[in-house]
């Protein structure tokens, strides 16, 4: 190919007039891993025109720790310290999907009260997630100082979670058939007084970061999915809900009671990186909502664990009297318990979007596959239709947009 | 363990799940069975005509499936045959139901067709299944190894790999 030479303006020194050798020539570069604003350790392989990106190639796989082999040798209750790894920013909705899953085929009924501290904690840690979401899209588009206040405030939810679960960010709280134990007692005013301050925090996000007309310039028009493009990729989550679609699989298909609750779900319709920093910002109120009534049903007492014989240790007494009993114990202690064979898949509404769990049974203790449907996973294979024809700057915010956690994309 | 929950009471099946009596009659030759279990429907299918009954499942009005959810690989062991199975996990955003369907395959004949021009997600869900599975997608656009490197040898999640890695 021929260069091509660079115009000058007659009146500049003629010695500039040579050739520029990058004319017209397509240069490679690497975006990533170590790049703060990939998020993670994402790399991408971005084949440029100058400024415009022409293709972008995720290079994906760097935190890949073989969660889904892992899954297969814990037993069914021990998987569940494992799938809060996997989405480190949403480890509650992970847990929840795995054990809505596992209970679907046992068929176990998990007691109202653990539903709504299963409600309260994932809308809590949906709450978290978006925080940092938050915070790190404004850093990336050079807004610094709103990310010192998001992760003050998610810091506010992790005490709650280690208040408890006693972790903070891999808490492991739900298990199958319930949640590990019930709240202490000063925890219901911690997570009014979060609540409380909540709604004002974000207006003084919205001050900082929404009105500001750099990120506005920044975001608007930039990383245009089509509603129709947005659906053949399979994105979800917030990701979908700004290009238009309205669903929400908490709407769609509830789960642990999500249908008695009165919340709405945001929708835009521009496709954009703006439109999508607006679901989240709505969602982030809606959720506020639904921890509010979930606390107020909290009120009161009752089990938080389903009463089935495998899910429970039998009673010490009775442990003591009857060797049967015994037996019972010594087995679900050393074995674990079994269960029946079959498949379900079971999606819920994580942070990121659907999080689906098909879960295969072969009758025995160990889950024989646990397949993850990860929404990061999915939502990333589209970043290169979004990003194509777009500048490299610009890469950076549809990346902040579609919030990825590499460790869901990885796994 | 009690002898009493043999009998599992299901909760009732929400969402609805797809209505598959259109289907039947016009791809015998292609579904093998349908199954109903745990209030979920499952197309056992054969791999051939797979694309055709998956694009009349995405563009057929009463049913509708413009979203493909997952495809799962499934290793059923080392001496089992068929050995392997690919569950699409099918769901329909206009009409809120959902349909798994099925295919199984013999290992040295571990090939499928790619679903690349009826849905885009499949794009990366059947890497993942290659470089994972080893079972092949033919004429995917870009079938390369996805999360193990690309020099990597061996398939992780086959029954027959050891959990430790080689």
């Amino acid at each position: 190919m021929q260069p091509k030479e660079i115009v000058v303006p007659t009146s500049s020194i003629s010695m500039l007039r040579r050739p520029d050798p990058l004319a017209d020539t397509q240069m490679t570069v690497s975006l990533g891993p170590q790049h703060p604003s990939t998020h993670g350790v994402l790399r991408l392989e971005l084949v440029l025109d100058g400024e415009t990106v022409v293709n972008a190639i995720p290079d994906i796989g760097y935190l890949h720790t073989g969660i889904e082999k892992t899954m297969e040798k814990e037993k069914w209750q021990q998987v569940v310290t494992i799938t809060c790894r996997m989405d480190y920013l949403n480890s509650m909705g992970n847990d929840l999907g795995y054990c809505l899953a596992v209970e679907k085929l046992m068929g176990v009924e998990v007691p109202k009260r653990a539903q709504d501290l299963r409600v309260l904690l994932t809308e809590l840690n949906r709450l978290s997630s978006h925080l940092v979401w938050f915070g790190t899209h404004a850093m990336d588009l050079g807004a610094m100082t709103a990310f010192f206040y998001a992760f003050t405030e998610r810091e506010r939810i992790l005490d709650i979670f280690e208040c408890v679960s006693g972790a903070r960010l891999h808490q492991s709280y739900f298990i199958i058939g319930g949640v590990r134990w019930d709240i202490p007692e000063n925890f219901p005013a911690l997570v009014r007084d979060l609540l409380d301050r909540f709604r004002n925090f974000l207006d003084e996000c919205r001050r900082l970061v929404t009105g500001n007309r750099i990120f506005q310039r920044r975001t608007k028009g930039v990383g245009v999915i089509s509603k129709k493009d947005a659906i053949d990729w399979g994105l979800s989550g917030p990701t979908i809900r700004g290009s238009g679609v309205n669903w929400d699989v908490r709407k769609a298909e509830p789960y642990s009671g999500y249908d008695t609750y009165d919340f709405r779900v945001p929708v835009y319709h521009d496709g954009d990186v703006w439109s999508r920093y607006l679901v989240r910002m709505d969602e982030m109120e809606e959720s506020v909502k639904i921890c509010y009534e979930a606390l107020d049903r909290l009120k009161g007492s009752g089990s938080v664990m389903a009463d089935h014989p495998k899910l429970n240790l039998p009673e010490r007494d009775l442990m003591k009297q009857h060797i049967d009993v015994m037996i019972h114990h010594f087995l679900l202690a050393s074995e674990g318990f079994t269960v029946p064979i079959g498949e379900v898949y079971q999606s819920i509404e994580s942070a990121r979007g659907e999080l689906g769990y098909y879960v295969v049974s072969d009758g025995a203790e160990r889950p024989y596959r646990v397949r993850v449907r990860a929404p990061s996973y999915v939502n990333l294979s589209a970043l290169p239709a979004m990003v194509e024809g777009q500048l490299l700057a610009d890469v950076v915010a549809v990346i902040g947009s579609i919030d990825i956690v590499l460790g869901d994309v990885d796994r | 363990m009690s002898e009493n929950d043999q009998e599992i009471q299901h909760p009732a099946p929400f969402p609805r799940y797809a209505d598959t009596s259109l289907i039947r009659g016009k791809f015998a030759d292609t579904i093998q069975e349908i199954i109903e279990a745990i209030g979920e429907i499952t197309l056992v299918v054969r791999r051939e005509g797979l694309i055709e009954l998956m694009t009349f499942l995405r563009d057929e009005p009463s049913l509708r499936f413009d979203y493909l959810s997952d495809i799962g690989g499934l290793d059923l062991g080392e001496f089992a045959s068929p050995r392997f199975a690919v569950a699409y996990q099918l769901y329909s955003l206009d009409l809120n139901h959902r349909l798994r369907v099925k295919v199984f395959l013999e290992e040295d004949d571990a090939h499928l067709p790619t679903l690349w021009n009826v849905w885009k997600t499949s794009n990366w869900l059947e890497r993942e299944i290659f470089d994972m599975f080893g079972i092949v997608f033919d004429n995917h656009p870009d079938l390369r190894r996805i999360l193990m490197p690309a020099d990597y040898e061996g398939y992780p999640l086959r029954k027959d790999f050891p959990i430790k890695g080689y």
